[in-house]
């Protein structure tokens, strides 16, 4: 093939180039994501970081670059702040933990016991709804529980009395459960799908009853895909105000809601920013926690 | 094996799971054809009233354009620069490496009002105005991951023999990339930028902080039912974006299990 010869026209000889000086064209390739991140994103985060130590003129509205603590003060010592981040971060390890246990049944049905077509519709079924608009998930559940919503229609149908539990913490619950699930079952049945079939047969040649094996073989190494899963649904429980603002009601308000709330109303920027320091320093713990379970494998 | 009641058990379980995560989005399917403007249930008449009155409103119109042309901006950067980084993570150890998957993954491993807080702060400190150019910065620094993963997952499964075989036969490395590499990458790259598209085009927290006063398209959606406004083009809306990213997505699973 003629038009098979290489390093004709420029685009050839750049690529000689390149090939001859691996090192030129690693850096060509590392120098765009590494300036995109570090002078946008990483950059971002460190002015946040650097704004919660600064504070806002009472009367000009206008942030003032001295260094204090006060915000972290304010964060520490007040009730109602202390108040709304312990809600938030309940929340996220309620959320958590119903997630996990939706999810481990049917991970372990989609890893163990389903054939290979009907877990590929099972894979494709968890994924869609992941991908599939957020706010229409939580404006459905609105719909649902609403007081003349489909939730309350079948209760009275079956001679119950209605569930007032629209805009409240338990409508919330129930909505981030149900958003975030997807996330704690595909890495669940990741981490499940790798432990190899021979390791169930020989904890049961061994004597290892099916609860034992479960608990001595199944639990400790589908872990990391627990893990991992938790991370999801903690981390964007912990980091939502949409849900709260939605389906909570009054007196639901998470740590999102006030961070947003001192940015776009009070335009107190130094002050969200030192709460907003909660969930960040809560996910870098978490996140180191994680890395040493091996959850960063089945992601 | 499980025994059979265990495995009776836990396919019952799958399949009340499925209803959960399924049943809301067929009610809202259900929703959008509701003739009145009052949303209970039972709905009493149906109706197609509400679709060419949503395709009338120009607000809807208006943060429905600005939510394409955000995502396929974003889109565009987040493809270029998230293959970059998978090619250069996938070459090998060099100093940094393990920084840089670190810092693709953290805009979506973060909780989303700190990356919509930082972003935000980082426009103010430079006295950057909100802008349509700040919602693109802030969808293409978290779609960046997308696209990276999808690239990176595929790499990692093409044999380096394959670019090898090519060089001995005496195909230059420009070649090789246009004859080879690429053609072996080119349905992960759909797929990363098909789900990052997607991504982008259902955003809201980030957005929020980075958008101002305009509104794309789920910004929209979010003030609407927060307001209890015009519920009856939410509906409709919703379904209509239900069905528009299912098709990307499902294509961009598709396209990545054949292989």
């Amino acid at each position: 093939m003629a038009h098979a010869v290489s390093g004709t026209g420029r685009a050839g000889r750049l690529g000689s180039l390149l090939w001859r000086r691996p090192g030129l064209s690693l850096a060509g390739l590392v120098l765009p994501p590494v300036a995109w991140m570090g002078l946008i994103y990483i950059a971002a985060l460190a002015v946040l970081f650097i704004a919660a130590f600064w504070s806002v003129d009472d009367f000009t509205g206008e942030i003032v670059r001295n260094w204090t603590f006060a915000n972290f003060q304010e964060v520490a010592t007040s009730p109602i702040y202390q108040k709304i981040a312990l809600r938030t971060v309940a929340m996220a390890a309620l959320v958590t933990l119903t997630d996990a246990i939706l999810a481990f049944p049917m991970a372990y049905f989609m890893a163990r016991i389903a054939g290979p077509r009907l877990r590929l519709a099972l894979i494709t079924a968890v994924v869609l709804p992941l991908w599939s608009s957020y706010l229409a998930r939580v404006y459905a559940w609105r719909l649902i529980l609403a007081h003349d919503g489909v939730l309350n229609w079948a209760l009275r149908g079956l001679g119950l009395p209605g569930a007032e539990i629209g805009y409240t913490n338990t409508a919330m619950w129930i909505v981030f459960s149900y958003i975030w699930l997807p996330f704690m079952i595909m890495p669940v049945y990741a981490a499940l799908e790798r432990i190899p079939a021979n390791y169930f047969e020989a904890s049961q040649d061994l004597g290892g009853r099916g609860m034992r094996t479960f608990l001595k073989v199944v639990l400790p190494l589908s872990m990391p895909g627990l893990v991992a899963g938790s991370i999801f649904t903690f981390s964007l429980t912990l980091g939502d105000y949409i849900t709260p603002v939605l389906v909570g009601g009054p007196g639901s308000d998470f740590i999102g809601n006030v961070v947003y709330a001192n940015v776009g109303v009070a335009n107190n920027i130094p002050f969200a920013a030192a709460y907003a320091t909660v969930p960040l320093v809560l996910m870098a713990v978490y996140l180191w926690l994680a890395r040493r379970v091996g959850a960063f494998d089945v992601m | 094996m499980e025994r059979r009641s265990t495995r009776v058990m836990l396919a019952i379980w799958t399949v009340l799971v499925l209803v959960f995560l399924f049943g809301p989005i067929l009610l809202i399917a259900v929703y959008a054809f509701n003739a009145s403007n009052v949303q209970g249930w039972p709905i009493h008449g149906f109706s197609l009233q509400w679709f060419p009155k949503t395709w009338a409103n120009a607000e809807v119109r208006a943060a429905l354009w600005l939510s394409i042309r955000a995502g396929l901006v974003a889109t565009t950067i987040a493809v270029a620069l998230g293959t970059c980084a998978a090619f250069a993570v996938h070459r090998g150890r060099w100093r940094g490496r393990e920084t840089l998957s670190f810092a693709v993954v953290l805009p979506i491993a973060l909780p989303g009002i700190i990356t919509g807080m930082a972003l935000n702060s980082f426009f103010v400190f430079w006295h950057l105005p909100l802008s349509y150019w700040t919602i693109v910065i802030g969808h293409a620094t978290f779609c960046i991951v997308i696209v990276y993963n999808n690239v990176l997952a595929r790499l990692r499964r093409v044999p380096g023999s394959l670019a090898e075989a090519s060089m001995d036969i005496g195909a230059g490395p420009w070649m090789t990339f246009r004859r080879v590499t690429f053609p072996a990458i080119s349905t992960a790259l759909v797929a990363g930028a098909l789900l990052a598209f997607a991504l982008s085009f259902d955003e809201v927290i980030v957005t929020t902080f980075t958008a101002g006063a305009q509104n794309t398209l789920p910004l929209w959606i979010f003030g609407a039912i927060r307001l209890g406004q015009e519920l009856p083009e939410v509906n409709v809306i919703v379904l209509a974006i239900l069905v528009v990213t299912a098709v990307p997505v499902w294509f961009a699973y598709r396209v990545t299990q054949d292989r």
